[in-house]
């Protein structure tokens, strides 16, 4: 019931958070002068192209890009009408890109959820790995397991990520027949979903998700090791000990418990790091995330395609945020009954 | 008959250095209690966890044979594999351990942890193995089982959580229990109580108890059979009652000479003829939210202070005692000004004799800078109040350098002065804490706090993380720099002997509220209060003719609800401090 209350809770602030997000983003992209349309405007009268200006000026007016800024935020965000009435974030209209001249929910659609999927892939490659690796690391301190895995960790921190990507493709292609580049087979391009299509893109995930995810799993795992070492130390598993429990048994259950809260306090900070991280990996393993639309978006002050992305991503962090917070709700007594003992 | 337990010429050591333990060897009887005493880095214990084998991993059991006798056969417990030891842990062997705090995993709930034992030894099925805590539970003295078994740690008192830990290690019904230093966490009253407990218990099951402690109080309530260990080695061992009343070795007549107990006539101060207060506290109080301010909580309000009125002549010592909670450092926060209290509080500060006090908590910034040189805090802790990472030297001069006095020649001189009179050399000025004992580091923070010149210290438990002689050596300490320098001293401590010694005034407090206000000559041989009688009869003193009065201890500590009539007070009730003689307030409805 308490932990109802409190993701309940937490969804209200998170819409609040969002809401401020909406507008620091929206202040950010408009900061440098100009927009997309005003810079293509200037460009087209310098050549005398005066056709093309009717047209700018036609987009900048329906999209309400004269008007204050404050109004266009409030349009965008869709509190107030703008020139097509109230169409903005929250009634499901994400504005038009002027870089590619079409809706930005047709830009984006398919790759939104393939980055997603991506990301949630790598996560989860990052939890399976860390989660053995640093425990064993843990039980066997100062021994050759201990090193070697610190080791393999570093080595998965230190080299570049592209670098990382680009000997995979290779080795992989040569030994194991993998894919290279991209997330599917092109054959099944804009084809309806199927079980090969779920295949092709199975096996096209592989080595991105190795990629993104070993600098994420080695500090993982050095960060749960670390824990679990503090809490090797506690008087309570000396108690557990002298009950008589083995060791094993006793490692699972209580101090692998304490050093867990920050191992899911992590969920939240994983994906946004995942997201802006991974966009030099797609580029160069031509992946279809939302990453170098988000680049391309940027460079050009594509605000609408920008701020939709940004939005997203923001989105995915809260998200993220809030589930680590409301496990840690679940998991970690001391936080649910905060304030209650007596 | 065997001894249960024989340890013969055990030597343990850390790494490559020396013998941390050395050559020890004793017999513990079947169902008889043997107190192992010494202070810190006796290795005592480290002793005790060689029976059970869960030392540290660098150290190493280097000669020696520990013998058990157990259910199934004499067992070597030092040569045994490491399979054979779990089975004996917790089952016919179990430990209880120092910090109730820290010794519960926080994350799982009481019954959970306590049941585990039978889990793990009986193979017993959750269902068998709740009824068996819950009866545990029972005589331990939870009053209800049930919540007990779905508790988790933090939702209990310190007192409750020792208790818990009891029913871990009795639910196994062993044959040897190993208790280190099990009350040293606790208030003397639920000291008393858990002491009692386990006397109890022990009567009932017939086990055996090696009792790890530095208080010559607590074996004299408890021991049969006592071993004093000093710097690794046994010093003197025997029965309880002709070690204690005529100690043959030296050093175990050392330690009861240090032994704080309460005096048997006081030397009576005069009383000042004029009042001349350097403090004085006024309907002090201060009311804490918890819980926070968050949405999807409720709030509930603490009263840490209520209607504290005290107040402390020039010269004089005031002592502040009770039991952890009871709100006395919340009090010498707000003397200090270090919390603001309540509104409507009062607190006035005389920097000179019979001169305007200033108000502590509306002080203007000239009077504040004032002030923080005027009055000064010693911490319980000397451990943790000196930076690890600065000098002797720089940790002395800062307070001059912050209030910007004398030059930096003129501030060494004065640290190098300081450290004399706090009877260290001048020459230790450049080292670093880590190079002295905990009795130096304490000398250190009381050189510290008179580097200002300051004329009120506050000490909060000065003494209490100490060995007990050193523990003496800091209170002389205390009472010559007070004597020599004028100081007048607010004196928070939850150890009565050593108030008895220092204070000239004294007030007890629980639950925010001062129930009772004397002298110490007056408060210890007329004890009005039933909650002042609790706290002077759980005091163990170190002679075995006078064991602890239980049930006056079990009267007045218990909540303030169930006290006499006289003296009762609810949420709603409270009754006034009144005058019984002059100088000698009690709470009490008249």
């Amino acid at each position: 019931m308490l932990v109802l209350r409190y993701a309940l809770y937490r969804f209200g602030t998170m819409l609040l958070t969002l809401l401020v997000v909406s507008a620091l983003i929206f202040l950010i992209i408009n900061l440098p002068p100009g927009d997309y349309l005003s810079n293509q405007i200037a460009e087209l009268r310098s050549t005398g192209q005066t056709a093309g200006v009717q047209k700018a000026e036609f987009l900048r007016r329906e999209y309400a890009l004269d008007r204050p800024l404050w109004q266009q935020y409030l349009i965008w965000v869709g509190f107030i009408p703008g020139p097509q009435g109230f169409s903005g974030l929250i009634q499901g209209n994400f504005g038009w890109s002027f870089e590619f001249d079409r809706p930005v929910s047709e830009i984006v659609g398919d790759t939104l959820w393939l980055t997603v999927l991506v990301n949630l892939a790598a996560v989860l490659f990052v939890y399976m790995v860390a989660l053995p690796l640093g425990i064993l690391a843990a039980a066997r301190s100062k021994t050759w397991v201990d090193y070697t895995s610190a080791f393999v960790g570093y080595l998965g921190l230190a080299t570049p990520n592209f670098l990382l990507a680009l000997i995979l493709f290779y080795y992989g292609n040569r030994w194991f027949d993998l894919p290279i580049g991209g997330l599917m087979d092109p054959i099944y391009e804009g084809e309806p979903m199927s079980w090969d299509k779920v295949r092709s893109i199975l096996l096209h995930l592989i080595v991105p998700t190795f990629v993104i995810g070993t600098s994420g799993a080695a500090a993982m795992m050095q960060r749960l090791r670390a824990n679990l070492l503090d809490e090797l130390g506690k008087p309570y598993v000396e108690t557990a000990i002298a009950k008589g429990m083995s060791p094993p048994r006793m490692l699972v259950k209580y101090p692998l418990r304490m050093a867990f809260n920050p191992f899911v306090a992590d969920i939240g900070n994983l994906l946004p790091a995942m997201v802006s991280g991974s966009v030099l990996v797609s580029v160069v393993l031509g992946l279809q995330t939302i990453g170098p639309t988000l680049l391309i978006a940027l460079k050009s002050q594509d605000q609408f395609l920008a701020g939709f992305v940004l939005m997203f991503v923001a989105l995915l962090t809260l998200l993220g945020t809030m589930i680590s917070d409301v496990l840690l709700v679940l998991l970690d007594p001391r936080i649910r009954y905060e304030g209650k003992a007596g | 008959m065997p001894p249960l337990l024989s340890i013969e010429n055990l030597s343990i050591g850390f790494g490559r250095g020396d013998n941390v333990v050395e050559d020890v060897s004793f017999d513990v009887q079947k169902g008889e209690t043997l107190a192992l005493v010494g202070e810190s880095g006796s290795g005592k214990t480290v002793t005790c966890r060689a029976v059970l084998r869960i030392l540290p991993r660098i150290a190493k059991i280097r000669s020696g044979r520990i013998t058990f006798a157990g259910r199934e056969g004499p067992v070597e417990l030092s040569s045994i594999r490491e399979r054979q030891m779990r089975e004996i842990r917790g089952n016919e062997i179990s430990m209880i351990f120092q910090e109730p705090m820290r010794s519960l995993s926080p994350l799982h709930r009481i019954g959970n942890q306590v049941g585990e034992v039978l889990r793990l030894h009986r193979g017993a099925a959750r269902g068998d193995a709740k009824t068996q805590v819950l009866e545990t539970f029972e005589r331990v003295g939870f009053p209800d089982p049930e919540r007990a078994f779905r508790a988790y740690p933090f939702e209990m008192s310190g007192g409750m959580r020792q208790r818990a830990m009891i029913a871990m290690a009795m639910v196994a019904k062993p044959d040897l229990l190993i208790a280190d230093e099990p009350t040293t966490a606790l208030d003397v009253t639920t000291q008393a109580q858990v002491l009692g407990l386990m006397k109890d218990l022990q009567r009932e099951t017939g086990m055996a108890m090696i009792l790890v402690t530095h208080d010559l109080g607590v074996v004299a309530n408890m021991a049969e059979q006592v071993v004093v260990m000093h710097k690794g080695r046994v010093m003197e061992s025997g029965s309880a009652a002709p070690l204690l009343s005529d100690p043959a070795h030296p050093y175990t007549k050392a330690l009861i000479n240090a032994a704080p107990s309460l005096p048997e006539d006081f030397a009576v101060k005069e009383r000042p003829a004029r009042q001349d207060f350097i403090l004085e506290m006024k309907e002090v109080s201060k009311t804490y939210l918890i819980r926070g301010h968050k949405a999807w909580q409720e709030q509930a309000l603490v009263h840490a202070c209520r209607g504290v009125d005290l107040a402390l002549p020039r010269g004089r010592t005031l002592a502040i005692v009770g039991e952890s909670g009871s709100g006395k450092t919340t009090a010498a926060r707000i003397a200090l000004g270090a919390d603001a209290p309540d509104p409507g509080s009062e607190v006035l500060f005389r920097p000179e004799p019979h001169t305007e006090p200033i108000t502590v908590h509306d002080m203007t910034r000239e009077e504040r800078i004032a002030f923080q040189k005027q009055a000064q805090m010693v911490f319980q802790d000397p451990y943790s109040s000196l930076s690890p990472r600065m000098r002797i030297a720089d940790a002395l001069t800062e307070p001059l350098d912050i209030h910007g006095i004398g030059s930096k020649s003129e501030r060494r001189d004065r640290a190098e002065a300081m450290l004399k009179q706090v009877g260290l050399n001048g020459d230790m000025l450049m080292r670093y804490p880590h190079a002295f004992s905990g009795g130096q580091r304490q000398r250190l923070s009381i050189a510290r706090a008179l580097m200002l010149d300051p004329s009120l210290l506050v000490c909060d438990e000065p003494t209490s993380a100490l060995d007990v002689s050193v523990q003496e050596q800091i209170l002389t300490l205390l009472e010559d720099i007070r004597d020599r320098m004028n100081l007048s001293y607010l004196f928070i401590s939850h150890d009565l002997a050593v108030v008895a010694r220092i204070a000239d005034d004294v007030a007890v407090m629980r639950q925010g509220l001062v129930v009772e206000q004397a002298p110490p000559d007056v408060l210890f041989h007329n004890p009005r209060h039933p909650y002042t009688k609790a706290l002077i009869a759980a005091q163990p003193t170190p002679d075995i003719n006078h064991p602890i009065d239980l049930d006056l201890v079990a009267k007045g500590a218990g909540s303030p609800e169930s006290w006499p009539e006289a003296f009762r007070f609810s949420s709603a009730v409270i009754p006034s401090l009144t005058v019984m003689e002059p100088g000698h307030k009690v709470r009490c409805h008249v």
